[in-house]
């Protein structure tokens, strides 16, 4: 394992640098080269390439960039950033420092979630065994809570103004971001992969990985599995291998959500046999986003669980775009209406058309993330909206356990 | 190369007025905030889509000229 350990607590400077040894002195060119090569995608959500984002961000630098390592984890059901960042700080300040060296920035900020208590803990010791010069330049800043506050714009509002709601793009952080500077926003888990194959090469990275898949990366198992966590994969695994690191399934499920709750929804039995990984996951109109897979118990109604999760999503939008504050809102309404089976006519057409409505009209990508999770409910849920809109529910529950005294 | 309507999505309280004034490629949503066409905007309503920026009490309404793709990284390259 690369990423988690089996151990305990934090890894300490000695045993970082005995396992992987010293951080290699590349230049510039030849690291964001190596970086590139390797494929690495981003692990934040987007995915974009790694390489390509560190490219741009070097090419206007001009030596007075910043980097911000992203482990604000907003996500309910990822646990991975934190897990990654308590249990191998080194590693992701070794990325962040990578990161630096190749984008010319001076300053790096470690943005972490204040409620992840042991990660910030780890970093902070972490960066006191490390060199005065090291120790001078970066600082960590710890996030407010909210399922939008690890969003770049966001974070590089945060940092310059105390405010963790997005702004409005362009300019994007890697064009002006803190103090104004060209900013990289890199996810935990990005850094700490790109600081393995600085070390071991592209070569290493492209060796893992199942079918045409490369590389490795975190997921967070939860739901009806027996043993919810953290699992390393190498990508292209597939849902029933991520199913079988966590202890095999627990009773019936019928569905998964993957990505996290701007993912999507998809039908247990159609995707046992998908493979992990962005490119394969995209194909199927899925996304491995921040490598969430949440299996729902059969007697879990899909529609109260959807109902659930966009209750939370419109909790959490930072209220500043119309279309996002009520059009959210709107969609969850009538969802926990139709969940509890007292819809009002027209509500499943107004949560079709309304889902249509608030991709793209938000300034950041919220209503997007939340359209695509309702989207795909109600094609993975299709029966089931249909019957609550008629005030029935097809999920059978299984009888109450009681206690026997 | 052309030119789009761009909203500042955070500045548009839903006043209303640009889907007033440019009805061909504005209209309004259920709680009154514009929802535009996509692409650009056609040579003969290019005028009222001026007026529209013109109109729009909070600034949030631009006109702004398009390179090619405009991507995830990528910039405007005049």
């Amino acid at each position: 394992m690369e990423l988690i350990a089996r151990a305990a607590g934090a890894e300490r400077l000695p045993a970082h640098l005995l396992r992987l040894g010293p951080m290699p002195a590349l230049p510039s060119g030849a690291l964001i080269a190596e970086l590139e090569a390797s494929g690495l995608l981003g692990r934040g959500g987007g995915g974009f390439p790694v390489g390509r984002k560190w490219r741009a961000v070097a090419e206007r630098a001009a030596g007075g960039a910043v980097v911000l390592a992203n482990g604000a984890e907003g996500e309910p059901l990822s646990f991975k950033d934190r897990s990654l960042m308590a249990a191998r700080p080194h590693l992701v300040i070794d990325g962040a420092l990578l990161a630096a060296r190749a984008v010319g920035a001076g300053d790096i900020i470690f943005y972490v979630g204040a409620e992840h208590r042991t990660a910030v803990a780890a970093l902070q010791q972490a960066l006191a065994e490390r060199p005065r010069d090291v120790r001078g330049r970066a600082r960590i800043v710890t996030a407010p809570a909210g399922y939008v506050s690890g969003e770049e714009s966001a974070a590089v509002h945060y940092v310059n103004a105390g405010d963790a709601r997005p702004t409005a793009t362009p300019p994007r952080p890697f064009e002006r971001g803190v103090g104004g500077r060209p900013t990289l926003v890199q996810n935990v888990e990005s850094l700490a992969l790109a600081a393995l194959i600085a070390r071991r090469g592209h070569a290493w990275y492209q060796g893992l990985g199942h079918g045409r898949a490369r590389g490795i990366g975190l997921l967070t198992v939860s739901g009806a599995v027996n043993r919810a966590g953290v699992h390393e994969i190498e990508l292209g695994a597939t849902l029933s291998d991520a199913a079988a690191a966590a202890g095999g399934l627990r009773g019936n499920v019928r569905a998964v959500l993957l990505g996290g709750y701007f993912g999507g929804w998809a039908d247990l039995y159609e995707q046992w046999g998908l493979p992990l990984d962005a490119a394969s996951m995209r194909a199927r109109g899925l996304a491995l986003g921040c490598g969430v897979v949440h299996f729902l118990p059969s007697d879990t109604c899909g529609v109260a669980a959807t109902a659930r999760f966009m209750t939370y999503l419109a909790s959490q939008s930072a209220r500043q775009c119309g279309p996002c504050v009520f059009g959210l809102s709107a969609i969850a309404g009538a969802t926990q209406r139709l969940a509890a089976q007292s819809p009002q006519p027209g509500d499943l057409d107004r949560i079709l058309r309304w889902s249509g409505q608030v991709t793209g009209r938000g300034a950041c990508h919220h209503p997007d993330g939340a359209a695509t999770l309702m989207h795909s409910a109600l094609q993975v849920f299709a029966d089931d909206f249909a019957a609550h809109q008629h005030r029935r529910c097809l999920t059978i529950s299984e009888p109450a356990r009681v206690a026997v005294a | 190369m052309g030119e789009v309507l761009q909203i500042d999505r955070i500045r548009c309280d839903g006043h209303g007025l640009c889907a007033e004034l440019l009805p061909e490629l504005i209209s309004l949503d259920d709680w009154g905030y514009p929802i535009i066409k996509p692409g650009n905007i056609p040579p003969s309503v290019l005028e009222h889509a001026r007026r529209a920026v013109d109109a729009c009490p909070v600034l949030a309404l631009r006109l702004i000229r398009t390179a090619a793709l405009v991507g995830e990284l990528t910039v405007h390259n005049p």
